[in-house]
């Protein structure tokens, strides 16, 4: 398990140099003057100058990956001239507020989707499965930021539940349950479309598994349905949806970025919607980063989670 | 194609989605033609009329536009740019695909490997990188969208090619002088496009929905032009005072995603053969029992561990009903062996299975029968008592051990539990007795082997441990589905030689369910032959070795290979039972039989007593000049 680690942990680094590559690349297709774009209005001779040298912008191509790479690597993601303030402090700072939102969507549509996708597979053709399948269809096909409005509508407005938004910090402003408070209409409206996909996955892989083999062993045992189903079938379905996890997180991460904008969530989401229309490109590029390492990250954390679940899988 | 037009239409809810989006298809075709105010007219005096106003019949924005024509206008432009975006992914994801699939090698791997770095990125991440640099714009977005699903086309056609590529006649292609790129053009794209095409069915939707949240977030469409993103957007500022300017668009988009959704699972559905057979049901806890009748107990069986009477097991598929066990008797005394012997399909696990409700169910019902336990109608208990009995009363021990056994948990705690499952027991005590069990079984090292994963077993240990399993609660009575089936010529004597001491010390019948009349021979006290759901013959296994009566029982012992006899190659049986679904009239075995007649054809045909301790379903039983007719029995 530990050699199966370290060697995951070893290959996550060349995807984390492809990442940034691809960053890189897709800054490099900036037309005109790359200075001049990032700079904006803030582009004054000195300005200018210092960053080309910054960025190396004198340089061939290859030259300016590797010196933009030194950069990131001594945690300089560069200055967001708008903000006036380095980027990773900013990213930093707002990367809190959407971890705590999309974490949280990441728990609700697990736990949601897992427990409707079982109750769908074992009562499989029966009105529950029917009433799932439907709340599954309309689930995945709501567009994510239409039903944040129609919940701010609803809660927030109309039954005056949950605030529609007033979010200040992740950690600044009111305790806990203040917290809570704003944070519940956002990471339920982030969860229903993967809460969706993986209800639907869970059950199709719930009764893949409940045709083996060894479940009929489990039965010819004498064990209980409930044992069978959730303890000998679930552990397998489980092993396979971990995958399909790691997917749907990356959705929900995508997903962040309307719910934020939608509850004015202080997020990494809102904060990229706001730098591209500021064109504050410098901005743009560390968020992408950041939420794309830690995505990476986040798959390297399921694949071993699904190592240590399944034995079967050779290190 | 008309057969899949049928089966979309069959599906309810997938022809409902087909309609609807036709419905809107059309609609935003003849849009420009319909008598609707033009959508970019302002008319600050009439703003933010709420939806049923004169001449607003979906009300008015805050510049006085008129909403339903904007929302023709703004579905037209989601429509086709989504749809525009999913061909342009499809174009260029299906390109790196054929090409990585269809060349292989150092092509294919750095091609894949870039297409991985992309789906690396969490999906609408990489969209915003490139609208932030190509800057907001209409089409900007369309390319965003498309980029990011090209992983998706690639990946899928790649598979698909990779599957292609080495098969004959692309090899043949390529002999005849062609060259790729004609190859790839005639031979290769036309076996992939289905897959392009149901690629685009399930990511179009997808699409639509991202290209329309870019519009929402302002990065897409620009005023005056609108999508229904941008109205959305557009609403979101006045959610509170005037919600039905946000709730129109947002509808638009999910009515628009449902239904391609809707019909993409219908078409997926329809092309997966494995719905039809019902091959995707969940099996219950218990077969299904559908008596015509509650039979009375068969007195000449009171003594009896087992008795099995008529037994009936049918499986229905569709409107087809398959008789796979067709009123099977036989009975089992303590501490006796009976071997069911039969080619696969003959009926003879299905029989096994069926005693304690074990068929998979759907299909499988049992129709007809009695199954006694110690005079105890089985058929005739509740689940719950059922249960009971399983593992304890009478345990199972199946063929693949591989399959069978659990693979995520280590063996001794499988024994554990099913230890723990019928006598209380605390964990530790559960765990010595499943060392123990390991031991009597013959595994060496137990304490080290219960810590181990099915896989990390030999095959010969693995059926041990299913045998230690199926002994846990000392049953009375042990049911071996064909458990040496798997394993080669030497382990298979010491599992036989193990279940045979076994017996021997605990005094437990068994129920020995194979193909290999030899197998028989070494532990079958009798030995019945099943045919067609039927049994054919039966008696003590001596007198039948000697002495088959039923032709079919003839050619079974003729398919062992005798020791020290190379020469005698084993004589497959030729033919093939018949269809479970459409047994002939008279003898089932008719077709393949030497010795038949019109006789043979004609009427059914009983179970008939040859001898004292024998009976034979056959009109002509070998070595028997006229079968007595006295003595018949079912
Ligand atoms: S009944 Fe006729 S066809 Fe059937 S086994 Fe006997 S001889 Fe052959």
């Amino acid at each position: 398990m530990f050699r199966y680690a370290l060697r995951r942990l070893l290959l996550t680094v060349p995807v984390l140099l492809g990442l940034s590559l691809i960053v890189f690349l897709i800054m490099s297709l900036i037309p005109g003057d790359p200075a001049q774009a990032i700079l904006g209005s803030y582009a004054t001779p000195e300005n200018l100058e210092r960053l080309r040298a910054d960025l190396g912008l004198d340089l061939p191509l290859p030259q300016q990956y590797l010196v933009w790479l030194g950069n990131i690597l001594q945690g300089d993601l560069g200055r967001s001239y708008a903000l006036n303030r380095p980027v990773l402090d900013e990213v930093l700072e707002r990367f809190g507020a959407t971890l705590l939102l999309a974490g949280s969507s990441l728990v609700i549509c697990i736990l949601i989707g897992v427990a409707a996708g079982i109750v769908s597979a074992v009562r499989q053709y029966g009105w529950s499965d029917r009433v799932i399948t439907l709340l599954v269809l309309i689930g995945i096909s709501v567009p994510a930021f239409w039903l944040g409005m129609l919940m701010i509508m609803a809660f927030s407005v109309g039954l005056r539940w949950f605030p529609a938004s007033g979010m200040t910090a992740a950690y600044g402003g009111g305790g806990l349950l203040d917290i809570l408070n704003h944070l519940v209409l956002p990471a339920i409206a982030l969860a229903v479309v993967a809460a969706g996909v993986i209800a639907r996955l869970t059950r199709s892989n719930m009764l893949e598994v409940l045709r083996q083999d060894y479940i009929r062993t489990a039965r010819a045992k004498g064990l209980g349905e409930g044992r069978v189903v959730m303890r000998h079938a679930f552990k397998v379905a489980l092993v396979n949806l971990i995958p399909v996890i790691g997917v749907q997180a990356g959705f929900v991460i995508g997903g962040a970025v309307y719910i934020e904008t939608v509850f004015q969530w202080p997020g990494i989401g809102r904060m990229l919607v706001n730098a591209i229309s500021t064109r504050d490109l410098m901005l743009v590029q560390g968020g992408v980063l950041v939420v794309a390492a830690s995505y990476v990250l986040f798959n390297l954390l399921a694949d071993l989670l699904q190592h240590w679940l399944d034995p079967r899988i050779q290190a | 194609m008309m057969t899949f037009i049928t089966l979309i239409a069959r599906n309810r809810l997938a022809a409902f989605g087909g309609v609807m989006l036709l419905l809107i298809v059309l609609l935003v075709l003849i849009t420009p033609w319909l008598p609707l105010a033009d959508p970019n007219i302002t008319e600050t005096a009439n703003r933010l009329m709420p939806p049923l106003s004169d001449g607003h019949p979906l009300g008015t924005d805050a510049l006085g536009r008129d909403i339903l024509s904007r929302l023709l206008w703004g579905t037209r432009i989601s429509l086709a740019v989504g749809v525009a975006a999913s061909l342009v992914a499809a174009l260029i994801g299906s390109m790196i695909g054929i090409v990585a699939g269809y060349f292989g090698g150092r092509t294919d791997n750095t091609l894949m490997r870039g297409i991985d770095m992309l789906m690396a990125f969490p999906y609408i991440l990489l969209a915003l990188a490139i609208v932030a640099v190509l800057g907001p714009g209409l089409m900007n977005a369309l390319y965003a969208i498309a980029i990011v699903n090209i992983p998706f086309f690639a990946r899928n056609i790649r598979g698909v090619t990779v599957g292609i590529a080495h098969r004959e006649f692309i090899d043949a292609a390529r002999l005849s002088g062609k060259g790729n790129l004609r190859i790839l053009a005639s031979e290769i794209l036309p076996n992939v496009l289905p897959v392009i095409v149901i690629t685009m069915s399930t990511t179009v939707g997808w699409m639509i929905l991202e290209t329309a949240g870019l519009s929402f977030l302002g990065l897409g469409a620009q005023p005056p032009q609108a999508d229904l993103g941008s109205m959305l957007g557009e609403g979101r500022k006045m959610m509170l005072n005037a919600p039905h300017v946000a709730t129109v668009p947002g509808l638009m988009i999910f009515l628009v995603v449902m239904s391609i959704n809707l019909l993409g699972d219908g078409i997926r559905d329809a092309l997966d053969p494995r719905l039809k057979s019902g091959a995707l049901s969940r099996p219950a806890p218990f077969t299904r029992i559908r008596r015509r009748h509650k039979p009375l107990p068969d007195p000449t069986n009171d003594d009896a561990l087992l008795s099995v009477e008529n037994l009936q097991t049918d499986f229905e598929v569709g409107h087809d009903t398959y008789q796979a066990v067709n009123g099977v008797s036989f009975a089992i005394q303590p501490n006796e062996c009976l071997g069911l012997v039969g080619e696969s399909g003959s009926g003879k696990s299905v029989t096994a299975l069926s005693l304690l409700g074990l068929v998979a169910s759907p299909p499988g019902v049992i129709t007809d029968g009695r199954v006694a336990l110690a005079g105890r109608d089985l058929l005739d208990l509740p689940h719950g008592d059922i249960r009971r009995l399983r593992g304890r009363d009478v345990s199972y021990v199946f063929q693949d051990p591989l399959a069978t056994l659990h693979p995520l948990f280590r063996v001794g705690d499988q024994l554990v539990e099913a230890i723990r499952q019928h006598q209380p027991m605390s964990r530790a005590d559960a765990r010595t007795r499943a060392v123990s069990l390991l031991g009597q079984v013959r595994i060496p090292n137990p304490a080290h082997r219960a810590e181990q994963y099915p896989h990390e077993l030999s095959g010969g240990m693995r059926q041990r441990v299913g045998i230690a399993m199926a002994l846990a609660n000392d049953p009375q009575l042990i049911i071996a589905d064909e458990p040496t089936t798997a394993l080669d010529v030497t382990v298979q004597a010491q599992i036989l030689a193990l279940i045979q001491n076994l017996r021997r010390e605990k005094g437990t019948a068994v129920l020995f369910i194979t193909h290999d009349f030899g197998v028989v021979s070494q532990i079958c006290d009798r030995v019945a032959v099943m045919y067609a759901g039927r049994i054919v013959e039966i008696g003590p296994t001596k007198t039948i070795l000697e002495t088959p009566r039923h032709p079919y029982t003839r050619r079974l012992i003729d398919c062992v290979p005798r020791l020290g006899e190379p020469d005698n190659e084993p004589v497959a049986i030729p033919g093939l039972p018949p269809a479970a679904d459409a047994l002939p009239e008279g003898c089932a075995f008719a077709e393949r039989c030497d010795l038949a007649e019109d006789a043979c054809r004609q009427g059914n045909i009983e179970l008939i007593a040859t001898d004292t301790d024998r009976q034979v379903r056959c009109i002509k039983p070998l070595g028997i000049p006229t079968p007595s007719p006295q003595g018949v029995t079912r």
